[in-house]
């Protein structure tokens, strides 16, 4: 039809070879660092269950909460064959640093939704939410969306809403926040990246702009340390 | 009991848009100002590109002072109040001028006459019966040398479309005369603006730049803008946004008449028993304050001006000041934004490093530049369309009814279409009517347990009839640019809280129905003059700040030369 049919994929490829190694190299450092501890085994099962190396403190949520609710934004914005998604960008990472901050105000929401999310699961389907398959989750949290399930504060429609716009800002903020690792969610977007100026022949170039891969505060000028401004 | 500090010639309340313009021509006449700013200064390193501390927790690192006192809004009497989380007013030294979005319009002629030209063109059975609308006490040509002033002042770029009566169609010809070229050229055009200028074209319309308060080259020692995106609730890093804290303010203080006060949050502005304000109340911490002064200016934003009216009570002023003919909070409307017009095209428009002010303007469909006999409604809409992208914004699209809002389907369309779609902002005339009001909460407080703003609004036929017909245009406009599909919300029934708030302190001759005289100084208190958006009468189909700016010179500059009179 145009020419964005393929370039999905064609990000991918770009991304994917970036990705590999970085997480390569997570992987081999959470091994190395757990292996007093947990068997080589196990520090291999966490990585693979939080998807980009499990050197994260949980700041405000429980173990098991925050297994549901990486399972949620997976489902979301999901890790398929388009390319990585909310798992890899480390979004539920990103939520759990925020509900100690700006997204404080929301803590008994999370606390309220994940565990009728996680009951409903093991009600209905006799697993924990986050080891359902992706199809029953689908659907699981597809009433939650149309307020199916009660006991939400204040409602399944609000708690989704709610889960979905968090995650949005921890796939597409600065990765200074925790989230938009490795700049999947950027990537995703196209959005070429934080440039402190861009010239008329850069914004014609458009998506095939060289993505900048920088956090605004890999720039000085925006640092406690700069001296770049007045 | 406050501490009583040494008495100065004026005391501005608020170093914002129009009292950190509103200083100059102060101290330029010799004044000894103080100016009482709620938040503190900031500087290019607070100006990070980063979108979630800007536009999503709105500037923590600023004073959240007007983030604490947002108004609560109900449609009507009786009805349940709402109330907004954020706002996204600033409190700093410049206010909202830091990071607002810059567009630096001049009225038209015809908003200026709105009753006496509607009554001309088509009878006085056309002004709607329950609007409260008045011509404004002078015409657009009392104002152009203070429009001219303040956009040398501060810089703005842009086209001309009428100097001294002659046309350029290259700017808006439907423009007042203005008496000489901006200060500076347009911003740049770019793919996305250039694609709907042909559309706009096509149709016969005479699409233009749009005036921002942004340089487009080096101006006054500030370099041009770099384009680099993160200008809608953003401040510049390079100084090339005008705000009042980089122009007239750092001008004011060279002069050495200017005293910044900053983390002053002023309570109420006291007055003596024969009713001349003698100066105002403040709190810096928890230290209490009075800055004794031979003139007020009170130049907040429209929610803070009318409350910190109806809060300084005093025997002279038992109902709060200057309202004892009951009209401080009457006449208030918020801009018709003419609901929202998304339009999603089939191939990438390159907006990520765009802004606000850089597009494009339509006026043909704007006041009264279009004959309205067949019409059913007065006023119109200047249709604008622009260049800003965020990542996060961008990740908030809607679909246009293509995937889920959440799955691989909805992933792939955000792959697709992150930099395809559009929307617009439409800005409309606004009429005051009976029933439209602020007042003070009697349920919400402040942390300081000061009542907050209680807005009393709603669209009335004549918004919703001018809505409905831009969002025709606006979809015209867009498909004929090459929109594949193009989606519009209604105009909601409550005029919630806005960035353009009007009113509230109305400019008249009449002091039955107005709250200051056609200088901007209360009708019944001589010595206390009122800045910003919450004087104009009307709201114009454009960004009322350089408006607001143009009367707050005008007003300073007034209280400077009848000093003797005004203070005796």
């Amino acid at each position: 039809m145009d020419d964005c049919n393929d370039k999905p994929a064609r990000r991918f490829i770009g991304q994917s070879r970036r990705d590999l190694l970085k997480s390569a190299g997570l992987v081999g450092i959470a091994t190395a660092g757990s292996s007093a501890t947990a068997s080589t085994a196990e520090a291999a099962q966490s990585a693979a269950l939080a998807g980009a190396g499990p050197r994260e403190a949980l700041e405000t949520l429980t173990a098991l909460e925050s297994q549901t609710l990486e399972a949620i934004v997976d489902r979301i914005l999901p890790s398929d064959e388009n390319g990585p998604g909310a798992k890899e960008a480390r979004a539920a990472h990103y939520i759990d640093r925020s509900l100690a901050a700006d997204h404080a105000a929301n803590r008994d929401e999370y606390a309220i939704g994940l565990s009728v999310l996680n009951e409903s699961a093991l009600k209905m389907e006799g697993k924990p939410f986050h080891l359902l398959p992706a199809d029953q989750q689908d659907s699981m949290l597809t009433n939650v969306s149309t307020d199916e399930i009660e006991g939400f504060m204040p409602s399944g429609s609000a708690f989704f809403r709610m889960v979905r716009d968090h995650m949005i800002e921890g796939v597409f903020s600065d990765p200074y926040y925790g989230g938009n690792r490795n700049f999947v969610g950027w990537d995703l977007l196209g959005y070429p990246g934080i440039r402190l100026g861009a010239t008329e022949r850069e914004v014609e170039l458009g998506v095939a702009l060289e993505p900048t891969h920088q956090s605004a505060y890999d720039h000085v000028t925006f640092t406690k340390a700069g001296n770049g401004g007045r | 009991m406050p501490t009583t500090l040494p008495k100065t010639d004026v005391v501005v309340i608020g170093l914002g848009a129009v009292g950190g313009v509103a200083v100059l021509p102060l101290v330029t006449s010799g004044a000894k100002v103080v100016g009482l700013e709620a938040g503190g200064w900031l500087t290019t390193r607070d100006f990070a590109p980063d979108e979630l501390r800007n536009n999503s927790r709105n500037w923590p690192q600023s004073v959240q002072k007007a983030n604490n006192e947002i108004p609560t809004v109900r449609a009507e009497p009786g009805a349940p109040t709402s109330r907004a989380r954020r706002h996204p007013m600033m409190n700093a030294v410049g206010g909202t001028s830091m990071h607002y979005w810059a567009q630096s319009w001049r009225l038209n002629p015809w908003d200026f006459k709105t009753v006496s030209e509607t009554r001309r063109r088509y009878g006085a059975s056309r002004i709607p019966a329950d609007s409260t609308v008045q011509d404004w006490p002078f015409g657009y040509e009392e104002l152009e040398p203070y429009y001219d002033r303040v956009e040398y002042a501060i810089g703005v770029s842009g086209q001309a479309g009428n100097i001294n009566g002659r046309l350029d169609r290259r700017g808006n010809t439907f423009e007042g005369p203005r008496s000489r070229e901006f200060p500076m050229p347009p911003l740049r055009k770019s793919p996305f603006t250039e694609l709907m200028s042909d559309g706009a074209r096509s149709l016969g319309w005479k699409p233009f730049p749009g005036p921002a308060a942004i340089n487009s080259e080096v101006y006054q020692d500030r370099p041009g803008c770099v384009y680099h995106g993160f200008c809608s609730r953003g401040g510049c890093h390079v100084e090339a946004k005008n705000s009042t804290a980089v122009t007239t303010i750092p001008k004011a203080l060279e002069s050495g008449d200017l005293t910044v006060v900053t983390y002053a949050r002023v309570t109420r502005i006291v007055t003596d028993d024969a009713g001349r304000a003698t100066g105002v109340e403040y709190v810096r911490g928890t230290t209490h304050y009075f800055q004794p002064a031979d003139a007020v200016l009170l130049g907040t934003y429209t929610y803070e001006n009318t409350r910190v009216l109806l809060l300084s009570k005093s025997p002279a002023f038992p109902d709060g000041l200057s309202n004892n003919a009951g009209q401080v909070g009457k006449h208030y409307f918020t801009h018709n934004h003419g609901s929202w017009v998304s339009a999603l095209f089939d191939k990438d428009l390159r907006n990520w490093y765009g802004l606000p002010a850089q597009g494009v303007a339509i006026d043909e469909w704007a006041d009264d530049n279009f004959d309205h006999a067949g019409l059913d409604f007065i006023g119109g809409a200047n249709l604008w369309v622009h260049t800003d992208r965020r990542p996060m914004a961008a990740a908030r699209i809607g679909t246009f009814g293509q995937a889920p809002t959440w799955g691989s389907q909805w992933k792939a369309f955000l792959m697709k279409n992150a930099d395809r779609t559009n929307g617009c902002y439409i800005q409309a005339t606004t009429l005051p009517y009976e029933g439209n009001y602020l007042d003070l909460d009697p349920e919400v407080n402040d942390p300081f347990g000061l009542p907050v703003t209680r807005i009393t609004a709603r669209y009335r036929d004549n918004e919703k009839r001018i809505a409905a017909f831009a969002r025709a245009k606006m979809e015209q406009w867009y498909r004929e640019a090459g929109a594949v599909q193009v989606i519009a919300s209604d105009l909601p029934n409550a005029m919630g809280v806005s960035t353009h708030a009007y009113g509230g302190t109305r400019m008249g001759d009449d002091s039955e129905t107005n709250v200051v005289d056609r200088w901007g100084l209360s009708h019944e208190v001589p010595n206390l003059g009122i800045l910003g958006a919450s004087v104009m009468g009307t709201s114009g189909a454009r960004n009322p700040t350089l408006t607001a700016q143009a009367l707050a010179w005008r007003t300073a500059e007034r209280l400077a030369e009848k000093w003797s009179t005004i203070v005796g």
